[in-house]
């Protein structure tokens, strides 16, 4: 397995390389925006954005287009994709502005006025496009899918070979960089209060349309490399992963790049490998490859679930584990109570023979754990014919029982209840009162000797 | 006959109105706070107390009127007034801790595009102490209580040093330890020469916090010290429902076309 692993990398060239750096840099210029965005809860704004920049982008070309037919402008590439960007930001601008007004104005909500907002703005590029239609030269499939192959073989020009896709998406990047550091502070107060960065005279508003602007620029520089729809996989996954896995909002940029950058190596392993080593394992030997841009969308999807899982805070394996530790922990607390009662009721050496064996009965795999935990710790002794507390162990037993009946005395006095009700919270509680609170309890209480069943209170021996 | 409205007032509103997408909330404000006060703004749900701050601050748009404060425009005096705004307004679950939240009250100070240096860090980690959070100042903010929350939101104001503070229910779902610590602090501040103008809902602890009462709805009903204004008449005139027939002509102004049954 390994060795077809590596057998299928060993055709790795210089364009392979080159393919994994734009993807990298198309989808860390990405996470940038995408990380506020996430932060103000504008996620889907990317999407709507990823549409409405199509009335930009064609009426910059065709501008651009007579323009040259004029003389006006050399054939340059660079100057190209500067006015293509600045078609995007200004109707990416302007599609941001309209739904703004559209939802003061119309009384709607943000959603549905986005969404009358780029699908008619997408539907005026689709229809320029048509009009002018031999004059630009838009592959519906490209702009969906994009080509990361393709665009990784265009270099820059003649002389430098430096793929022209790795450039615009560096420079992409680098301008995001400096611009989320620049106004770090004010995105932050801007996202976090925007009423108090309106009183501390900071706009607010303008923030919100620069953030538009410079996603849109994004946008469309990975949209050759990417594709319009994996664009908002990697604009929303790798921030919402990075969201998962901190509470530090710095860290949570950097952890969101990172991973846009992980998952452009992933995707791309993946589309070199998966195709022949997986599927035609599953009877599709027709598959032979994979698109680089689609398998970084797979594996940006795949590490978010893994951090689902795994976060260290609001992972689901932490919480799982959190439980059954408690279980395991409170399963454990009550073999001791149980045994502390049975030696209570009865001492040891007239035990019955069906007492000594089953003392604790093993129900569940968690009471199994809990008995090999206080075996392992020395709180009880385990033979084939009798459970036994330890010294140790008596001493916790003993304290666990003393917070139980001292519950039982609290509850007696401060709830009008008959004596059966008060057994089945104290077993609750008696697991999470810390010495303190039992100290402070039995003070309230002054120092009680007897539960209401009349049963002793064991004294605190544990300090 | 025109007001007239001193300039020493940390506040002077002279005849404000504020409308919602055309319909009146808040009709023909005429009012000019004391200075060194403590100040309550009292009114039922709907009133405009909200409003009557976030316009002054120009968060919303007026319709009508003139703001000053200490005699001169917001623009001129904004670094002199510190605002805090309802708990529930922000996201709690965002992912900055009690320290950077104290911090934004500086950014005006610190200077746009520029980070947050230590000598900030410390001013805020100093007003974090004076509401009791010193201990809390890096822990993410949606694991603090609803009552460190709103002490947070006060040192953040507190941070500021203004000399006009507008608190929007500051009040609003805290424990009994973090309304004494808020009466505290609102008492230090005044001693300290400063005016504060609080949307306050219990009726029963106005006096005992309060100097000065503002009763609103809709209008200004009646304003000036506790004694004075906070009368059962004037409380019936506040929460006696709403003028009907100002609701009526703010409906018509919305809806000018639909003829009311």
């Amino acid at each position: 397995m390994f060795s077809e692993f590596y057998n299928l990398l060993s055709g790795w060239f210089a364009l392979d390389t080159w393919i994994v750096i734009t993807a990298a840099l198309a989808a860390m210029s990405c996470a940038l925006p995408g990380a506020w965005l996430l932060l103000r809860r504008q996620s889907l704004l990317g999407d709507a954005l990823s549409h409405s920049v199509l009335p930009g982008i064609v009426l910059a070309y065709l501008a651009m287009h007579w323009m040259e037919e004029h003389h006006w402008l050399s054939a340059d590439s660079g100057i190209r994709h500067l006015v293509l960007f600045m078609g995007a930001a200004v109707s990416g601008v302007l599609s941001a502005m309209v739904t703004e007004l559209i939802q003061r104005w119309g009384r709607l909500d943000r959603g549905a006025a986005m969404g009358v907002v780029f699908t008619s703005m997408f539907a005026v590029g689709l229809l320029l496009i048509r009009m002018f239609a031999d004059k630009t030269h838009v592959d519906p499939g490209c702009v969906l899918y994009g080509s990361l192959e393709t665009s990784a073989m265009i270099p820059l020009s003649s002389s430098i070979q430096i793929p022209r896709a790795v450039v615009i998406n560096g420079a992409m990047l680098l301008i995001n960089g400096i611009l989320v550091i620049a106004f770090f502070k004010e995105l932050r107060l801007s996202t976090f209060d925007p009423g108090l960065a309106a009183a501390l005279g900071l706009r607010a508003d303008w923030i919100q349309l620069a953030l538009m602007a410079m996603t849109a620029a994004t946008l469309v520089a990975a949209f050759e490399s990417v594709g319009a729809i994996l664009v908002i996989a990697m604009l929303i996954v790798p921030a919402a992963t990075a969201r998962l896995l901190t509470d530090r909002l710095s860290t949570m940029l950097v952890l969101s790049l990172l991973i846009a950058a992980l998952s452009a190596v992933l995707g791309h392993v993946g589309a070199l490998t998966l195709p022949s080593m997986v599927f035609s394992r599953l009877g599709y030997p027709d598959v032979r490859d994979a698109s680089t841009a689609g398998m970084m969308a797979v594996a940006a999807g795949g590490l978010f679930v893994a951090s689902i899982l795994a976060s260290p805070r609001h992972g689901a394996v932490r919480r799982v584990m959190d439980r059954i530790r408690l279980q395991v922990r409170i399963a454990s607390e009550d073999i001791l109570g149980k045994l502390y009662r049975r030696d209570e009721a009865v001492p040891v050496e007239d035990l019955t023979p069906s007492a000594i064996v089953t003392p604790v009965p093993l129900r569940t795999w968690i009471e199994w754990l809990a008995r090999r935990r206080l075996e392992r710790r020395g709180f009880i002794t385990v033979t084939a014919t009798m459970n036994q507390l330890t010294d140790k162990g008596r001493e916790m037993a003993q304290s666990l029982v003393r917070s139980h009946r001292l519950w039982e005395a609290y509850m007696a006095r401060h709830f009008e209840l008959p004596g059966d009700h008060l057994h089945a919270t104290a077993e609750q509680v008696e697991h999470f009162l810390s010495p303190e609170l039992q100290t402070e309890l039995a003070e309230e209480l002054d120092q009680p000797s007897f539960d209401p069943h009349g049963k002793t209170i064991p004294g605190s021996s544990v300090k | 006959m025109t007001a007239i409205h001193p300039s020493t007032s940390p506040l002077s509103i002279h005849d404000m109105t504020v409308a919602y997408q055309g319909r009146p909330v808040l009709w023909d404000i005429d009012y000019d706070s004391p200075a060194g006060k403590l100040v309550a703004i009292v009114g039922p749900n709907g009133a405009g107390k909200s409003t009557l701050i976030k316009a002054v601050l120009e968060l919303i748009p007026r319709t009508d009127g003139d703001i000053r404060f200490f005699g001169k425009t917001y623009q001129q005096q904004r670094s002199r007034i510190g605002y805090v705004p309802q708990r529930t307004s922000v996201d709690w679950d965002f992912p900055v801790n009690a320290l950077d939240v104290v911090a934004m009250g500086l950014y005006r100070q610190i200077g746009w595009f520029r980070p947050v240096s230590k000598r900030y860090r410390q001013q805020a980690l100093a007003a974090l102490e004076r509401v009791g959070l010193a201990e809390f100042a890096g822990r993410q903010i949606s694991e603090l209580s609803g009552g460190q929350q709103q002490r947070v939101f006060l040192a953040r104001a507190l941070v500021q040093n203004a000399d006009l503070y507008l608190m929007d229910e500051p009040f609003a779902g805290v424990d009994a330890a973090t309304e004494r610590a808020i009466v505290e602090l609102l008492r230090e501040l005044r001693s300290a020469g400063k005016t504060a103008l609080v949307v306050h809902h219990d009726l029963q602890t106005v006096a005992e916090y309060f100097d000065e009462v503002l009763l609103l709805n809709m209008r200004l009903v009646a304003s000036g010290p506790v004694e004075q204004a906070f009368t059962t008449e004037n409380l019936r005139r506040t929460y006696g429902g709403k003028l009907a027939l100002l609701d009526q002509v703010g409906h018509r102004m919305r809806h000018p076309n639909v003829i009311l049954p």
